[in-house]
């Protein structure tokens, strides 16, 4: 296993176990293998619509899987600028691909200052013990 | 168990209410027996009159329509006599199948592609319908129209009240030549969520929604069409039909009994990509692993016991045994049966306006096509009409919005296959007679 477990080290990590992970001038966002793993299969993925603006540490969707709901929070501020509408028929690539194909929505940062604050992949294996 | 709660006595546990009302005299009279009891009861009841002693034409959401008798055998079956679905719902295979035949009777007759499996009544589906709207768009304003159901509308009022929500209300007032109402279309804006109209409408109106749909679309809101009368839709287009976003109805008229207002069910479907803003609780058919047809309570995530504070509603249950009944009247009645109560109940409104229409002081204010009921002018204050009527042993209709304005004397009426001709016949005789009375 390289540093970080099976967490990608090209990008950081939120306490309540979303990614981020810079891509030009914008951030993507999604959850993690362990969050995945832990929620059981994924049934349904409800995000918000481009141009929506979220808040660090605020939720701003909604993920089902087949035993439970909860919300999504975003790492930092900024503007949605896309979606990942493939969610919508393919729920199960949160599940299947959770660090590539199963992101959720891109944002353009308020400041991109707050990235630094959020875990480093060793910190957030740390925290969930891999 | 005073000692493990760390209590002496049961009096302890009533102190923090205020000693004068704590411990009330209830001066009850000497108490009966059984005997004198169930006698003292039945000559309380016999105070009450029922439709079925008197003509009735009283409508204004809640219809006396004839239900078969196996409709209430099988309400009244152990099997499905419990309101509630069971906590774990699969083991009650029978209730889901049926919930799942409502829900499918349900999306022919409103002509959606989704429904759930009830809520309480035709205003709450309303009131229901109205939040998923706000959840879909993300938009606040809400437009009644004035021709939906006043307690409707206050129940909208109250779904909303905790928000601050702008609701506005279309116009209605009454012209010589009749009923006047302002096009809902004014009051749209780009906040608007939602636009309600009820058909037929309060008034018994048939409205003309064509266009309707695509205006309301093209300013980002959704169309939601509130049935009161629902064998109405044996003969008219479907709200579906009509390009609703969200349809509800009232399910009383469909074999349930009238049981002074309550309960009945609220019919509630929507477009199938809504699904997930549609509450409450939704049967699906799957199969087990041997392949054998099964049913299952599907799309629970989105219900409160799963996700309390974000429950696409908190204040919703399914009315399961009504919706039973409902499902049996349906089956029993099938398209053809519904479509001749229809028929007929048009068929003597029909009648009924055209001889209500030529007594003298006498108007129909609803304007045509009309389905069952209608609005009369009268020449005398609607309150002392209706009681000279109970007088003469007829029940003869709703005074119409007393308190508002314009309204004072006007009667809204309503008709259903149980009115015979000569019922009819004695209606326009009373109505006649009475208007001729000194007042």
């Amino acid at each position: 296993m390289p540093a970080g477990g099976s967490n990608p080290a090209d990008r950081r990590y939120t306490t309540e176990h979303e990614w981020i992970k810079p891509e030009g001038e914008h951030y993507v966002v999604g959850i993690t293998a362990f969050a995945q793993d832990q929620l059981g299969d994924i049934v349904y993925v409800e995000l918000p619509k481009v141009g929506d603006q979220v808040e660090a540490g605020r939720a701003f969707g909604v993920i089902e899987s087949v035993k439970t709901a909860s919300d999504l929070y975003a790492p930092v501020s900024g503007e949605v600028v896309a979606v990942n509408s493939e969610l919508v028929d393919q729920p199960q690539s949160v599940n299947e691909d959770p660090y590539d194909a199963g992101w959720m929505i891109k944002i353009r940062p308020a400041d991109s200052t707050e990235l630094e604050k959020l875990l480093t992949s060793e910190q957030y294996s740390e925290q969930t013990g891999e | 168990m005073l000692r493990t709660i760390g209590v002496e006595r049961v009096e302890q546990l009533f102190e923090d209410v205020p000693p004068d009302t704590r411990y009330p005299s209830l001066e009850l009279p000497p108490a009966l027996t059984e005997l004198e009891a169930s006698r003292h009861l039945a000559q309380l009841a016999d105070q009450n009159v029922s439709v079925t002693d008197w003509p009735c034409f009283i409508g204004g959401g809640a219809y006396n329509h004839y239900s078969p008798s196996a409709v209430g055998h099988i309400m009244g079956q152990p099997q499905f006599y419990t309101a509630y679905t069971p906590y774990q719902p699969e083991v009650s295979q029978g209730t889901l199948q049926a919930s799942f035949e409502f829900q499918s009777l349900v999306c022919e007759l409103l002509g959606m592609g989704v429904a759930n499996d009830s809520v309480y009544d035709g205003a709450s589906a309303v009131g229901e319908a109205v939040l998923m709207a706000q959840r879909l768009t993300r938009r606040e304003r809400v437009v009644l129209a004035g021709s939906v159901h006043p307690h409707w509308r206050e129940v909208v009022q109250t779904y909303v009240a905790a928000r601050e929500v702008d609701i506005a209300t279309s116009r209605v007032s009454i012209e010589e030549d009749g009923l006047r109402e302002q096009r809902v279309l004014e009051l749209v804006d780009d906040n608007t969520a939602a636009v309600v109209v009820q058909q037929p409408d309060v008034f018994g109106h048939v409205r003309d929604l064509n266009g309707l749909a695509d205006a309301v679309h093209e300013r980002g809101a959704l169309l939601i069409v509130a049935v009161a009368e629902a064998t109405s839709l044996g003969v008219l287009k479907s709200p579906g039909d009509w390009g609703a976003d969200v349809a509800t109805a009232e399910g009383q008229s469909l074999g349930l009994p009238l049981q002074f207002g309550g309960p009945w069910a609220g019919l509630m479907a929507c477009k199938p990509e809504y699904v997930r803003q549609l509450p409450g609780r939704i049967s699906g058919q799957t199969a087990d692993h041997e392949g054998r047809r099964g049913f299952v309570l599907t799309l629970q995530a989105r219900e409160q016991h799963i996700r309390r504070e974000k429950a696409t509603s908190n204040i919703c249950t399914s009315q399961t045994l009504l919706a039973i009944g409902i499902t049996a009247y349906l089956s029993l009645m099938g398209p053809t049966g519904l479509r001749e109560v229809a028929r007929q109940s048009h068929a003597k409104a029909t009648y009924a306006a055209e001889r209500i229409g030529a007594l003298p002081g006498f108007a129909v204010l609803t304007p045509r096509p009309f389905y069952n009921e209608f609005l009369v002018r009268t020449p005398v204050p609607t309150f002392e009409l209706r009681h000279r009527l109970v007088e003469r042993h007829i029940l003869a209709g709703v005074p119409f919005l007393s308190g508002v304005e314009g309204f004072e004397r006007t009667l809204l009426v309503a008709f259903t296959e149980q009115n015979t001709s000569s019922e009819i016949d004695g209606l326009v005789d009373a109505l006649a007679e009475a208007s001729r009375w000194p007042h």
